[in-house]
């Protein structure tokens, strides 16, 4: 199978470059992660991250055939030859398939990731119904990947002004917690041109979500809750 | 040559569960505090687990911390110390509680309480059964709920995080006290000296010994090596547990929190072989009994498909209703790991390598224990170790499911107040040795300097497959002879190694090269650990040997790298207040 790979060294390369690997994979390589472990086992020089290779850690995301996804969990079955790996578009790369997260972690942490109950702790769990806790569902198993904020136009123009779809399905993980009390500050903070207005449901963010999360639902109930509070 | 030096209170490496629970009681304390990881927090292993955190809330019938405490013991096939065990699980209701208050998304009972599943070799009445509702979870990715949890409430915390930072050695000063460590920025291939008054390892496992493993590529046993390169002994490493159910030709884990809600295994005849192993428990008997009986089954001819050489989990029985509310990603990981939809399908399982019980030998308050003046267990001054890196022990010769998450959290806790302690007292620094990076610097330098030799790959693969063929499920006599005789001679191959790239930024064919010479102390050590154990107990199963012996084996291992020398210390029989719980055959 032929792979395509973008391929910057800071230290040697004035600018980045396509490079082409012609391998051949053993039965046991299913994944796309297999073959780049293959690839490294040739030439060393690659550079990317993984780490559990079943798509929960959220390391291996990268720009395959175009589209933003997880190696690990991407079928080689499923490619089409010339496989063609990028970085993901719009951060900083800081070497081959390696970019630097940090304006996409900067968005996450801005939208206070935590819970806020500033009730004294009982001596027991705060109660939850099932149906409580089932507002989390479809947002808790965020992995942090970046694959959704980094396929959105709207955070390509203003990764630091804009939340991007990770961050925000992030603060209403927490607008939707029965347990948490910071609901009037969330949305103080988000009622905002840019942190939050700047999504136009462009739905990019959902086409590719490894995890089959629906950030652009999130950002909607999100600014229902911006418009129940008005009236 | 001196390195640039960076001052903490503190330095935890590990931002998995154990570091990051840790790291929680110091910044919330206000010390100035340094975690390192080699990952993005949120992508360290514990995001993997599945199954649940095990504590005796009794959410949903009866259960008391008595119980854990003996099915802990029972678990460990009496190797694991009954003060540690005592400790973690009276401790273990109030460090979820705890969770929970942090904003864990546990499941709930109808009531607003935490959800709880039986697990394997959890019981009611002192092992008498049935099972008991034990796991608190989180569908089943309750370890991703935790880290995630785990590292928000750091952020709130203000934790000072060192993401993409490799930690490379141990440094001790003259009377051993523990002073610091040495660190590569992985951006930039930068190296550091961290200097602190006390350095704590909560670096996780190191599952990517065996060729077959549920565990991350980033579980290399760094923690291991770095404290066997400083003199540090390495506790029961013969103990290495083997999950029944990874996915045969991929390892990827199906959690036992399947066989918890109503799945069972299948050999080929369709039989439910477990009734046959283990009368009571059956599929939920403890694992390392399980994945005895599924080899078992498999070496005599009873395995599935074309090879012979699985068996089946069945759990279309369930419904699709339960499956995709309690255990939804298992149907992914079987779809796609498995290509078969586990709501009509079984999906075909092996043993495979999971957890190691050994580890850097802590006593219950997360200190690390070393020989000196005569004694085994002398605490090594500034240095603790919590998660799966320390052995307490209280998982001894096996582990329960679900008590890996309680010792997260409970030794997490209690190291992080050990270490507050131990700074109150001690407020100054000691001096950095005048050698401090001598050890690190030479590692480098000699990847650096070779232009050819082995490769990381191949010396890599070596390794895993000596470990999976000589310190397996069963263990055989000869092979455990050869195995210590194949690994000292990887061992020579690992210091020959080359890397073709030699560049700084962001040059992960150095940081392979360095966790291979963290995997080889690991793997030497399993193999001369299980190699003298001339019996069978918990996960070592020795086919010359297949009985418990009591009278000469209720002792732990010590491995110690110069001369690759063993010693024995006790077993700690006497719990804090409860009562011993005397060895008894084991059934299940
Ligand atoms: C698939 C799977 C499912 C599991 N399910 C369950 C379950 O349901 N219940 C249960 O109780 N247990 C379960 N376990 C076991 C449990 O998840 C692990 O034992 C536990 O998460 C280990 O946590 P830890 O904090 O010790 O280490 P980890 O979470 O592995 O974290 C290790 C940390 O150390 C860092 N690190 C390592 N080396 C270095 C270095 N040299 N420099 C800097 N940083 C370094 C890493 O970056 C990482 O941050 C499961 C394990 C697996 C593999
Ligand atoms: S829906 Fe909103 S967040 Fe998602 S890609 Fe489009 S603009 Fe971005
Ligand atoms: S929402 Fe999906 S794509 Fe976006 S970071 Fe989370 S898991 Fe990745
Ligand atoms: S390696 Fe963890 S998500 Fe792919």
């Amino acid at each position: 199978m032929l792979f395509r790979i973008y391929r910057f060294d800071p230290e040697k390369d004035a600018k980045p470059y396509m490079k082409d690997y012609q391998i051949e994979l053993q039965a046991t390589d299913r994944m796309l992660l297999d073959a780049l472990i293959r690839i490294k086992a040739i030439d060393d020089s690659l550079s990317l991250r993984r780490s559990c290779r079943e798509g929960v850690c959220g390391s291996d995301a990268m720009n395959i055939n175009g589209k933003n996804g997880l190696a690990c969990v991407t079928r080689l079955a499923d490619l089409q030859s010339p496989v063609v790996l990028r970085p993901l578009p719009g951060l900083p790369v800081i070497r081959d398939l390696v970019v630097d997260m940090s304006q996409f972690f900067k968005q996450y942490h801005s939208v206070m990731p935590y819970m806020v109950n500033n009730d004294p702790p009982p001596d027991t769990e705060r109660l939850q119904s099932p149906q409580d806790r089932s507002e989390l569902d479809g947002l808790y198993e965020c992995i942090l990947c970046a694959c959704c904020s980094t396929s959105c136009p709207s955070f390509w123009w203003n990764p630091d002004k804009f939340v991007g779809p990770a961050g925000l399905l992030q603060a209403y993980r927490f607008l939707a917690d029965s347990r948490d009390q910071a609901t009037s500050q969330r949305l103080d903070d988000l009622e905002d041109p840019y942190r939050l207005f700047r999504c136009h449901s462009i739905m990019n963010c959902v086409d590719v979500c490894p995890k089959g999360l629906n950030p652009t639902k999130a950002i909607g109930k999100i600014k229902d809750m911006l418009v129940k509070r008005m009236v | 040559m001196a390195l640039p030096v960076r001052k903490f209170d503190a330095v935890i490496v590990g931002a998995g569960g154990a570091g990051m629970r840790a790291s929680l009681q110091l910044a919330e304390a206000g010390f100035r505090v340094a975690v390192l990881s080699k990952v993005f927090p949120t992508r360290s292993h514990t995001v993997a687990a599945q199954g649940g955190i095990g504590a005796a809330l009794g959410n949903m019938g009866e259960d008391s911390w008595h119980w854990h405490m003996y099915d802990t013991v029972k678990g460990s096939d009496w190797l694991g110390d009954q003060d540690t065990i005592e400790f973690m699980c009276r401790e273990a209701p109030r460090s979820v509680i705890e969770l929970e208050h942090f904003g864990m998304p546990f499941d709930r009972n109808a009531d607003g309480t935490v959800y709880q599943r039986p697990f394997g070799g959890h019981m009611q009445n002192f092992g008498a059964g049935p099972a008991v509702q034990r796991s608190c979870s989180a569908a089943d990715r309750t370890g991703h709920a935790m880290l995630h949890t785990l590292y928000q409430r750091n952020v709130r915390a203000n934790t000072h995080f060192f993401v993409e930072w490799m930690a490379l050695d141990l440094i001790r000063d003259p009377s051993g006290q523990v002073v610091g460590v040495t660190a590569m920025e992985m951006e930039t291939g930068e190296v550091y000296t961290f200097h602190a008054r006390a350095v704590l390892f909560a670096t996780g496992g190191a599952g990517r010994v065996f060729a077959s493993s549920t565990n991350a590529y980033i579980n290399t046993g760094d923690g291991l090596g770095m404290a066997a390169r400083a003199g540090i002994p390495l506790e029961d490493m013969e103990f290495w547990q083997f999950h029944p159910t990874g996915v045969a030709g991929a390892g990827v884990l199906i959690t036992e929190g399947v066989r918890g809600e109503g799945g069972y295994l299948l050999n080929k005849d369709g039989e439910r072989f477990m009734e046959r192993y283990a009368p009571n428990a059956k599929d939920l008997a403890s694992r390392d009994v399980v994945s005895r009986a599924m080899a078992t089954e498999i070496k005599e001819g009873r395995g599935c498909g074309d090879s012979a050489d699985y068996v089946l989990l069945k759990l279309d029985h369930l419904g699709e209703e339960l499956i995709e509310s309690k255990l939804p990603g298992i149907r992914e990981i079987a779809r796609k790991f498995a290509n078969v939809d586990p709501v009509r399908d079984p999906i075909p399982v092996v043993p495979t390598c999971h957890y190691m019980m050994g580890g850097i030998p802590t006593n219950y308050r997360g200190e690390v224990v070393a020989t000196a003046g005569g004694g085994r267990e002398a605490v090594v001054p500034g240095f603790y170790a919590a998660g799966e890196c320390a052995c307490a022990s209280v998982h001894g010769a096996n582990r329960l499911g679900t008590n890996s998450l309680t010792d997260l959290l409970v030794f997490g806790k209690a190291s992080g107040d050990t270490t507050i302690r131990f700074l109150k007292e001690n407020p100054t620094f000691k001096e950095l040795p005048g050698d401090a990076a001598d050890v690190t610097m030479e590692r480098l330098s000699r990847l650096d300097a070779r232009d050819s030799g082995e490769s990381v790959y191949d010396v890599g693969n070596e390794l895993r497959q000596v470990m999976q063929m000589h310190c397996g499920v069963f263990r055989f006599p000869d092979l455990l002879e050869q195995g210590v005789r194949r690994i000292k001679e990887v061992e020579e191959r690992v210091a020959r190694i080359a890397i073709g790239d030699k560049s700084k930024v962001f040059n992960t064919a150095r940081v392979e090269a360095l966790e291979v010479e963290n995997l080889i102390e690991v793997a030497v050590a399993s193999l001369v650990s299980a190699h003298a154990r001339k019996e069978s107990r918990g996960a070592h199963d020795r086919s010359d040997f297949p009985e418990r012996d009591d009278e000469n084996w209720i002792k732990h291992s010590l491995w110690l790298k110069e001369g690759s020398r063993l010693e024995y210390k006790a077993v700690h029989m006497t719990p804090l207040s409860a009562k011993t719980i005397e060895p008894k055959v084991r059934t299940y």
